[in-house]
């Protein structure tokens, strides 16, 4: 008895515990090594596998890396002009109030140049799910600074590190939209290790419930990372994330109606 | 004594070596192999099977969803 016959007796089909869910395409992503993107879509996907709602979701993808989003995940998806998802997602709701709508959005995407945006679907408390993924850089372009860069962070833009005096400071979006009355869910999350990832899908799932009760806008900000930006190796990207990020981005829910 | 044995399959064409799961798992099965795949990437591999419990911590970290785990009881 070697440890290899071992090994076949284990990899059988009643013992599986954890695949792919089918809602995830075979597509292979085109995201960097370590992306978070992938593991938001994936939590992403095997929600929307748990509740059967694969029929009923529309995603809407923003531009930047993940604007390619509608390549992975097996449901209906729509592309938006740069920030302005939560206005489609707004007239698919709308027209659709059946389905499940969510965006899907960066940092520079949500943040900067969609903010009016945002703030007003928020206000609004439109009836869909907001994915926020910051990663505190604008990472499809080349690395410059986000909006929610950090003081004194190195970027192609500020190789200096940021100067809040010149550039303002890091935006914290999620606090901000907690304060308006249209919301109803809004948290913040991290996708870093396996605790994490379990905590997100939580939310991910509250977010969703929230939509088929009606229940108005849910927010979720996913603090990320962004390797190639950040210059680092996703293992030091996540240890960078959790020394730098987190005491400026601290998780946890911030408004629960 | 364990008394769990896990076993994980790495989809090892489309793993991109970030890594991820060789940190987050908590027996030290998981290793980068010498060897590169068909993209040039160190993949993900099993070093030390006997350690594997099954709890598939690597693949919820996987950005690649490339980690397929199976988990056995043992008497």
């Amino acid at each position: 008895m070697t440890a290899t016959t071992e090994l076949k007796n284990i990899i059988s089909e009643e013992n599986l515990i954890y695949s792919k869910t089918p809602v995830l395409l075979d597509n292979e992503m085109h995201y960097c090594p370590g992306c978070t993107h992938g593991v938001i879509h994936k939590v992403i996907a095997e929600v929307i596998e748990d509740m059967g709602i694969q029929e009923e979701t529309i995603g809407v993808s923003p531009v930047g890396c993940s604007v390619l989003a509608y390549n992975y995940l097996d449901i209906d998806w729509q592309q938006a002009a740069h920030g302005r998802a939560p206005a489609l997602a707004t007239a698919t709701i709308r027209l659709m109030p059946e389905k499940y709508v969510f965006t899907y959005q960066g940092d520079g995407d949500l943040a900067s140049i969609g903010c009016a945006e945002i703030m007003h679907a928020c206000n609004r408390g439109e009836n869909i799910v907001v994915f926020f993924v910051n990663n505190g850089i604008y990472g499809m372009t080349g690395g410059q600074m986000a909006p929610t860069t950090l003081e004194g962070q190195v970027t192609a833009t500020t190789p200096y590190g940021r100067d809040c005096k010149t550039t303002g400071f890091p935006m914290k979006i999620s606090e901000m939209v907690s304060l308006l009355p249209g919301t109803r869910f809004v948290t913040r999350q991290s996708a870093e290790t396996p605790g994490a990832v379990r905590k997100l899908k939580k939310a991910v799932k509250k977010a969703f419930a929230n939509t088929r009760e009606d229940k108005g806008i849910s927010f979720i900000e996913i603090v990320s990372t962004c390797s190639s930006g950040w210059k680092q190796t996703p293992v030091q990207s996540n240890e960078w994330m959790k020394e730098h990020m987190f005491p400026y981005y601290p998780l946890g829910t911030l408004k629960d109606e | 004594m364990a008394k769990f044995k896990g076993a994980i399959v790495v989809d090892t064409e489309k793993c991109k070596g970030c890594g991820l799961c060789v940190v987050s798992c908590p027996t030290k099965v998981i290793e980068l192999a010498r060897d590169v795949n068909g993209k040039g990437y160190h993949y993900a591999h099993m070093a030390n099977p006997d350690a594997c419990i099954g709890c598939s911590s690597c693949g919820l970290v996987c950005p690649d969803t490339v980690i397929t785990v199976y988990r056995m009881k043992v008497s």
